[in-house]
């Protein structure tokens, strides 16, 4: 009886943040903007794509769906581009006032005056907004599948279905981690411009000045001219992972071995590894293999930051 | 109509923020049916007090028993209990009074059909069954108050705790406001606990009173009782005004009181005479003024209101 009824305030309060950040505007604006870039950009690949479509029985057509969200015609990038481009902004946008501002308009107390639990508050913010972030998802790949049907004829394959699905789940723990960081900050800090520009910041720093950061460091350290195999085999590696700090190049990865069956590595590979090798596709496990670390490493910042928020949160005081 | 066991009982009750002693060491008891008011300056405690006996806040020592229930072990349970209105309550502004009543209708276990028929029950209760479906941020303090109340309402709780509930509201607003708690008190039942730094409306509706400064419970009863306990030692006091100009006189009026045997102290100042006495009427000190042809206006006995007990009490935490 009690369990139920904590599932039944709980369903409550995740109503409510929906409905909360449907009516809000400034998630409206954003949300606008990121559906008009995305669909352009999906626009833009699907019109070119389908002057040249493949026979069924071409060896590319067996990707086809895949290409639609990872061809460019070079006016605008692709979809998954944009994505860890403003994925961030529109996480950032419904995190960053998630807390504090029911904290400055007093409402929070009024809501834990009531019989739940204190958690329930802030599970409901997380479960509200992934529930957006997966609709918004599901629904422009949803679309773009719809009319990618329409205009070629082609169906996709049950492993282009899967392949994108774990798309959808990648995109969504991406953005999830922007919406979790700036939830944090919305439970840090009481003001929510602090929390909201602290957390663009990060998001300037990490899509903006990281990688300008990197390359200043691989220029210095470039070994030289007459460097040996070895030398510069392990430059590139450790360029490599101080990139993956980034979150934008997790999810960059983690897209591009999903989308891409032919990319069977994100590290140089030698010679001897491409020997022999036959240049075919990738059975879905294996590319999820792959990206597996990239994922994992996704999940867990995102679990990171919520887990801090929520310790943060149980111990405040209440009293404003 | 009051039962004998407390329906809201804190024993020992301590809390402290670092050195700083919110709540030292309150012990207080509310019985069924009773309207308590916990009266103090700001910062004297009463909220932290309140957020403790809601378990929204973790006592530092004591105990606390709300119609049986512990708020520190089982904090969701007494919030089934307890209709709190928090001061200066905050809703959602971009939703209709209904919409705000609903959800705390369904945060409460009731259906949605239930909470709509119990939120429109009660918005007509409150007086805010025309302006139910505009949006809360077009309120006024007002009309904000009652649906606070009727938020409370909407659980059908036994105890009601208002933080500050007349806070803002203009004069027939308060009275109004006042009007409601004690009718639902009659009505219902119900226990009330009225934090407040106003003295006047507390003196009002209260049945109780208890004062609280510096995180201590410094007297309680009711009014009388609190004039009782404060002023037994004190002499009865008159104020006698005039509109003499006449300095001679008042001069020789006021040398002739002091010069009688019964009187304790006599003070002059803007045409007033506060004079303490040990006479059981005023007479000897009506003859002085006849005899010295110093023509009175207003002669008062002076007893002692909520004002002199809280200035009385609140003069001594400032210290």
């Amino acid at each position: 009886m009690k369990k139920y009824f904590d599932l039944k305030s709980m369903r409550v309060l995740v109503d409510k943040e929906i409905s909360d950040y449907i009516r809000s505007k400034k998630f409206i604006i954003l949300l606008l903007i990121v559906l008009c870039t995305s669909v352009a950009s999906l626009y833009s690949s699907l019109s070119t794509l389908r002057n040249n479509v493949p026979s069924p029985d071409d060896a590319q057509a067996s990707f086809f769906f895949l290409r639609v969200f990872t061809h460019s015609d070079g006016t605008l990038p692709p979809f998954h581009v944009f994505v860890s481009f403003l994925g961030p902004l529109l996480g950032i946008a419904m995190g960053f006032d998630a807390i504090n501002s029911e904290y400055n308009g007093r409402s929070l107390t009024r809501i834990l005056a009531q019989p739940i639990a204190r958690d329930s508050v802030l599970n409901a913010k997380f479960l509200g907004a992934l529930t957006i972030l997966f609709s918004i998802f599901t629904m422009l790949i949803g679309l773009t599948l719809g009319l990618a049907i329409f205009w070629t004829g082609l169906t996709p394959s049950l492993q282009e279905c899967l392949r994108l699905f774990l798309f959808l789940i990648v995109t969504v723990a991406y953005v999830g981690f922007w919406l979790n960081l700036s939830l944090l900050f919305s439970v840090t800090w009481r003001h929510p411009a602090t929390s909201a520009l602290v957390s663009i910041a990060i998001w300037l720093f990490f899509m903006v000045f990281y990688p300008m950061i990197i390359s200043v460091i691989a220029k210095s350290m470039a070994p030289g001219m007459y460097a040996s195999n070895q030398e510069i085999q392990a430059f590139q590696k450790f360029i490599l992972s101080i990139m993956r700090l980034a979150p934008n190049q997790l999810y960059e990865d983690g897209t591009i071995v999903l989308l891409m069956p032919n990319v069977r590595s994100l590290s140089p590979l030698s010679m001897e590894q491409i020997q022999g090798a036959i240049p075919s596709a990738l059975p879905v496990w294996e590319s999820v293999k792959v990206v597996w670390t990239q994922v994992t490493a996704l999940v867990a910042l995102t679990v990171a930051c919520f887990a801090c928020s929520y310790f943060i949160f149980m111990r405040r005081e209440i009293r404003a | 109509m009051i039962v004998d066991t407390p329906i809201i009982d804190l024993k020992g009750l301590h809390k402290s923020y670092g050195k700083h002693k919110a709540v030292d060491g309150l012990d207080l008891q509310i019985y069924k049916g009773e309207i308590f008011g916990l009266l103090g300056p700001n910062g004297a405690g009463k909220s932290t007090t309140i957020l403790m006996m809601m378990g929204l806040s973790e006592a530092s020592a004591g105990h606390i028993n709300i119609a049986g229930i512990n708020p520190q072990r089982n904090p969701i349970e007494v919030k089934r209990v307890i209709g709190y209105l928090p001061d200066n309550i905050g809703f959602y502004e971009q939703r209709s009074g209904r919409e705000n009543l609903e959800l705390i209708g369904r945060l409460n276990g009731l259906s949605t059909e239930e909470a709509r028929e119990k939120a429109y029950a009660l918005l007509q209760k409150v007086g805010l069954d025309k302006v139910a479906d505009k949006k809360v941020g077009t309120y006024s303090r007002g009309m904000k108050q009652r649906l606070g109340l009727a938020e409370t309402l909407i659980k059908d709780p036994q105890i009601l705790i208002l933080d500050e509930p007349t806070l803002g509201l203009d004069p027939t607003g308060v009275k109004e406001f006042l009007h409601l708690i004690q009718e639902l008190n009659r009505s219902q039942q119900l226990t009330v606990l009225l934090a407040s730094h106003h003295l006047h409306q507390v003196e009002e509706v209260c049945h109780r009173v208890g004062l609280f400064v510096a995180g201590r419970l410094v007297a309680e009863g009711d009014i009388q009782q609190l004039a009782d306990q404060l002023f037994a030692n004190s002499h009865p006091t008159v104020l006698v005004s005039t509109d003499s100009t006449d300095k001679e006189k008042i001069k020789k009026a006021e040398d002739m009181l002091i010069a009688q045997e019964s009187v304790v102290s006599v003070d002059f100042r803007d045409n007033n005479f506060t004079i303490q006495h040990t006479n059981h009427d005023t007479l000897p000190i009506m003859d002085i003024f006849l005899r010295t042809q110093v023509p009175v206006t207003s002669l008062q006995q002076r007893t002692y209101g909520l004002d002199d007990i809280y200035s009385f009490y609140f003069k001594d935490s400032s210290i």
